[in-house]
């Protein structure tokens, strides 16, 4: 698809947008719907689509191999860590209330630290899906 | 919905398949707004028309595009799914009524979540604040199944590399 000059232009005109919205569904999961699960989600289908119509190369040049990979694991780790943190404060385990100041800044903090573990976790897996599903075909149609 | 459920069922291209099975989430996520549960729908939109129908499409290009023809016909199965989802309909009988608000769940922790919930945790999206605060818990168990989904993946299609 990498020929067709109207998907070319509009994948980089959209590129941006899908990961601002990205970004929107992430941050703004205080006050509106989303989290961490639809963000991630939508970062990987941003980048999938890139990679659809410019190549698993140009994908995997946006995002390596080597780092969806480390994404899966830092997200679970993330969010363990961040029970673990509770612990070390004198809270229980995932106990945001000792992460701040006062409870309600320690909740932001925890909740904020959380959301991005499964973010970086959801992404990982879905881009790692997707690379290795159509890494397989290319490879299958090199021999 | 019932349309494309039918046609998915007919239908031997498994090319169209995933189509319709790409409009079946598209049109689920609808309902889902309409049910005022954007968060699902956004997911459903998202992975169940976006990224699964991507990785479908791209086992399809690995396994080749036509359902076989099956051999023997499927009674055993067809009686059994009948029979599961007569049960799943008859259990679906004795929950309470849609948006019923003396429902138990309504009633267990819901209205502390409610209440308490904007003060507590300083965020004013109750579903946020109980998916990650409250349900820390479960959603470190959906992270890490999540994770654990992906490793198999990993484990299963990896090449190494001294085979070649």
């Amino acid at each position: 698809m990498k020929d067709d000059i109207i998907l070319r232009v509009v994948a980089k005109l959209l590129m941006p947008f899908m990961l601002l919205f990205a970004l929107y569904v992430q941050f703004h999961a205080d006050f509106g719907p989303g989290g961490g699960f639809q963000a991630g989600v939508i970062g990987a289908a941003a980048i999938v689509f890139y990679a659809l119509i410019f190549g698993l190369r140009a994908g995997q040049r946006l995002a390596p191999d080597w780092v969806v990979e480390k994404m899966l694991a830092a997200g679970a780790l993330l969010f363990a860590g961040v029970g673990l943190a509770g612990l070390a404060l004198g809270g229980n385990y995932l106990d945001y209330f000792v992460l701040g100041a006062d409870p309600v800044s320690g909740q932001h903090r925890g909740i904020f630290w959380v959301e991005a573990g499964v973010l970086l976790t959801v992404a990982g897996v879905m881009l790692k899906l997707f690379y290795m599903f159509a890494g397989r075909g290319r490879d299958a149609g090199d021999e | 919905m019932a349309a494309a459920v039918a046609a998915m069922v007919l239908q031997r291209n498994l090319f169209s398949v995933v189509v319709l099975f790409s409009i079946y989430s598209f049109l689920m996520a609808t309902v889902l707004v309409a049910l005022d549960a954007v968060d699902v729908a956004m997911t459903e939109a998202a992975v169940g028309a976006g990224v699964s129908t991507v990785l479908l499409l791209g086992a399809l290009y690995l396994t080749g595009g036509t359902e076989a023809k099956r051999l023997e016909r499927p009674f055993v199965p067809l009686v059994l799914s009948i029979a599961v989802g007569a049960v799943l309909a008859y259990g679906s009988l004795g929950l309470p009524a849609f948006s019923d608000p003396q429902a138990p769940i309504h009633t267990h922790v819901a209205p502390r979540y409610l209440q308490e919930g904007p003060r507590e945790t300083g965020l004013p999206n109750v579903v946020s604040a109980v998916l990650a605060s409250y349900r820390g818990y479960d959603t470190l168990g959906e992270t890490i199944v999540v994770f654990t989904a992906g490793a198999g993946v990993i484990a299963l299609l990896r090449r190494r590399k001294g085979r070649r």
